[in-house]
């Protein structure tokens, strides 16, 4: 093993209710949703109507202005509702399962190692398996006509109550291998794969071939993709590198491999209001109701939400897992008023900031619910951000150009490194609680059409 | 509590928009955060948030303050009643200066809050917890004697001047307390200097005893009486003449401690203003041409508001350097300045005040070249893979 990248910035937030390591292997849900706001910047077309039939694979709808790009329903059965919102937004296309075996739609299985790039490329954006790959800078799905000067791999999350991906891809070594050997057609740089020195890592990833391991030790947020890049092989100007989750390695491994869109997935179920924090294997974009039934304490009123705690969605009962997303996490609601609370002494408060007792209990684990503490305010306090930013950026000199949209200074101080994820730990410990990730997608948009 | 809560729910409707009182939403809304955390719930980003807001910030820095403001009420009545020659018990003494302090405080408070919750109003914000902090700066960096309408004046001028016109909290360039002492400094310098207005009482004269002169120790020191200064042990603890809250460094390193450990207060900048101050100290010992000169640098740290202003003033995150390299060079030219200031230049027995402010002025340079750095090494990274 080489020697650990140290990553001595950031933080562990220690939540209540992470997954016992068990896994539960789910009956096919009711009902599958694809959700184009799972996608940043995405304009979508429809393919289907209400009422059609689809099978796994078949597309749901595309990229009006990239159209190559489809995104597929990942189970088979028939289109039952297309939800809009405010000015007719796609909000979901949903997808009522058929009951039995999943009819896939066959692309035929295919060694990856002889085909050609652009036949890999085709092969995954008809599938509708291209979303998967992401580039950086944006964090956007990637443009099939770009040359990444490298694709990396998180093997490890480290985010409040992440699934430990190591218990996830276990039984998907082909998969996996499949996976990294189509993407490695895709760049003529290298395949880096992250993980975590701290842990044995799991067969899949210690026995993987055509990848260039690296080992990172540290806090959160260690296991962002955007932070081993920055350590490894930095983004400039100009440049582009992609990147893929492990666990949707496996699904473009199964591609080539069996030759069907298989979206099956393991994900964890956490949170201080389940019941029974637990793993599930089910088909990505199945409905939450399908995984949280008689599984939450009744009582309080409880946040779902799609993704971790920093930066995942919210979502409602009768919604759907996002695209992205490898965990389930059930919090309570904080609409409640606390008398004095902002001079409480504040034992079973977390902060970063050594101003609660809470400090004083070491290995504490923490209910923490979506309450503000606090109101907004000018930003006032200094040097915070950077305690939780293991990159050489200054993250409150790139909010600050943001906010006054400042082009040429965002594009200095590192737009192009960072993306939600990697700054949401400052929006947790800003005590004039400032909205980074919402201000950072903003600028990240002004970008875009900059550069466009 | 809760019934606390049923009537602050039952009026609320008045002061929001539409209500009869509309025009108070601000002040209402300040009132009711004050009493209670507000139910307000995250719709995006991150969907817990840390527990520290800037409520708990300022509070922090408050406590870290009593140390120094009780001290500095129990050294008025002391300092009082030397001059008159009384041997006043430790209450008899608290409480002479404590009635002294106390309005000081109150006006500072009443004047700057009632201009912080009309300019909130106006802006339709939320009104900002920065002047608790500065409103009771101001009065530990007063002689005890200022007349309390000069005090409001200074008060009135810091914040609107200071602050508000350039947007409020989080915006000002320069420390808003120590513009209000600037201001009377150069406004009414009579009252702000000399020998008299250090203790209470002396400027009428009431029944000094025979030589006693209330000169404070960076007086005497400019005046090249050296061998006048009170003993290190005094200034140390804060037995001598000075502004209410300044005098005594250990209850100001208290108020150290607990701002380090808290984490509220920058460590680098207090640390590296006490080390500017002591290189200047030790290059004044090296080039003694005068006795001022000669005083030992360590003792310099302990004199007048050095420890006061390195521990509290110069590490306001708004006017001080806002990237962490910066804060090591603002820190350092602070001390280095105030020392400057102080031995060399006789108009002016303090040079802490000046030293900050002008730095005020810098620190935005400071952080530009730090973060220009940043960015030239993102130049140089993205030119090296370019030549490749």
């Amino acid at each position: 093993m080489s020697k650990p990248i140290k990553i001595k910035r950031g933080l562990n937030i220690p939540l209540k209710g992470s997954a016992e390591k068990v896994l539960v292997r789910l009956d096919k849900a009711e009902t599958y949703g694809v959700k184009p706001t799972d996608f940043p910047g995405l304009v979508p077309k429809l393919n289907v109507a209400v009422g059609d039939k689809v099978r796994a694979g078949s597309p749901l709808f595309h990229d009006k202005y990239r159209p190559n790009i489809v995104f597929s329903s990942p189970v088979s059965g028939e289109v039952v509702d297309v939800r809009r919102g405010e000015r007719r937004v796609i909000l979901e296309v949903v997808v009522k399962a058929d009951r039995g075996e999943v009819a896939y739609e066959d692309f035929g299985p295919a060694s990856p190692e002889t085909l050609t790039r652009d036949e890999v490329i085709a092969r995954l954006l008809k599938a509708g398996a291209w979303p998967y790959i992401r580039q950086r800078p944006f964090g956007i799905i990637a443009n099939p006509a770009d040359s990444p000067k490298s694709i990396f791999i998180s093997g490890f999350d480290t985010s409040p109550l992440a699934p430990d991906l190591d218990f996830a891809v276990q039984g998907e070594e082909e998969s996996f291998q499949a996976g990294v050997d189509a993407i490695r057609k895709l760049t003529t740089g290298k395949v880096h794969l992250g993980l975590n020195s701290d842990f044995p890592p799991a067969k899949a990833f210690a026995n993987a071939k055509g990848v260039e391991f690296h080992y990172f030790t540290g806090p959160h947020p260690t296991g962002n993709v955007g932070v081993q890049i920055h350590h490894i092989d930095p983004i400039n100007k100009g440049e582009v590198v992609w990147v893929v989750n492990p666990l949707d390695v496996i699904i473009i491994g199964r591609l080539f491999l069996k030759g069907i869109y298989d979206a099956t997935k393991v994900i964890a179920l956490a949170g201080s209001e389940v019941v029974k924090p637990r793993y599930y294997k089910l088909i990505s974009g199945a409905s939450i109701e399908s995984i949280i039934k008689d599984n939450i304490s009744t009582q309080a009123q409880v946040r779902i939400i799609s993704g971790n705690v920093l930066t995942g969605t919210r979502v409602d009962k009768l919604g759907y897992l996002s695209f992205y997303d490898n965990m389930v996490t059930v919090i309570p609601e904080g609409n409640k008023y606390e008398f004095f609370g902002w001079i409480a002494p504040g034992v079973n408060k977390h902060s970063a900031s050594r101003t609660f007792l809470s400090k004083l209990i070491p290995g504490k684990r923490f209910t923490l619910d979506t309450n503000m503490h606090g109101g907004h305010r000018a930003m006032v306090v200094t040097g915070q951000y950077e305690k939780v930013m293991p990159m050489d950026i200054y993250p409150m000199h790139l909010v600050k150009a943001i906010l006054a949209n400042d082009i040429d200074r965002m594009e200095q101080l590192g737009i192009y490194e960072v993306v939600e994820e990697d700054m949401a730990l400052c929006e947790y410990v800003c005590p004039s609680k400032t909205e980074v990730q919402a201000i950072l997608r903003k600028g990240i948009e002004t970008m875009i059409k900059e550069l466009s | 509590m809760k019934a606390l809560r049923n009537y602050l729910d039952k009026i609320k409707p008045h002061f929001q928009k539409g209500g009869r009182f509309e025009m108070f939403h601000s002040t209402f809304d300040a009132f009711e955060t004050f009493l209670f955390v507000p139910n307000t719930v995250t719709t995006k980003g991150s969907h817990i948030r840390d527990s520290l807001d800037l409520k708990r910030t300022m509070s922090i820095v408050i406590i870290a303050l009593m140390p120094a403001m009780l001290f500095g009420m129990w050294n008025v009545g002391y300092q009082h009643a030397l001059s008159i020659g009384a041997s006043w018990s430790f209450f008899e003494t608290f409480w002479y200066g404590f009635l002294k302090v106390l309005p000081l405080i109150v006006v500072s408070y009443g004047v700057g809050l009632s201009i912080e919750f009309a300019f909130a109003q106006s802006r339709g914000h939320e009104v900002n917890e920065g002047f608790l902090v500065s409103g009771l700066l101001i009065p530990l960096i007063m002689p005890v004697d200022v007349p309390l309408w000069m005090l409001a004046i200074a008060v009135a001028f810091a914040v609107i001047i200071g602050k508000e016109v350039f947007g409020g909290t989080g915006y000002n360039v320069f420390n808003p307390a120590l513009l209000a002492r600037a201001f009377l400094f150069f406004a009414y310098p009579s009252h702000m200097s000399g020998d008299k207005v250090w203790i209470a009482g002396l400027t009428h004269g009431q029944g000094v005893v025979d030589g006693f002169s209330g000169a404070t120790p960076l007086a005497k020191a400019a005046a090249y009486q050296i061998d006048q200064l009170p003993s290190v042990y005094d200034m140390f603890m804060g037995f001598i003449p000075g502004s209410v809250g300044e005098t005594s460094t250990l209850a100001i390193l208290i108020g150290a401690v607990i701002l380090i450990v808290t984490g509220i207060g920058s460590w680098k900048i207090m640390v590296s203003v006490f080390g500017g101050g002591f290189a200047a100290g030790l290059l004044f010992n090296a080039f003694a041409v005068n006795p001022y000169m000669e005083i030992p640098a360590w003792q310099h740290l302990i004199m007048g508001g050095f420890a006061f202003g390195a521990v509290f003033m110069a590490t306001d995150p708004v006017s001080a350097s806002q990237t962490e390299k910066g804060k090591w060079i603002y820190g350092f030219l602070v001390g280095f300045l105030a020392l400057l200031v102080r031995v060399l230049n006789p108009a002016y027995p303090e040079g802490m005040m000046l030293a900050i402010l002008l730095m005020n002025a810098f620190a935005p340079l400071i952080d530009y070249y730090v973060v220009e750095a940043n960015i030239r090494r993102r130049m140089k990274r993205a030119k090296k893979v370019a030549n490749v």
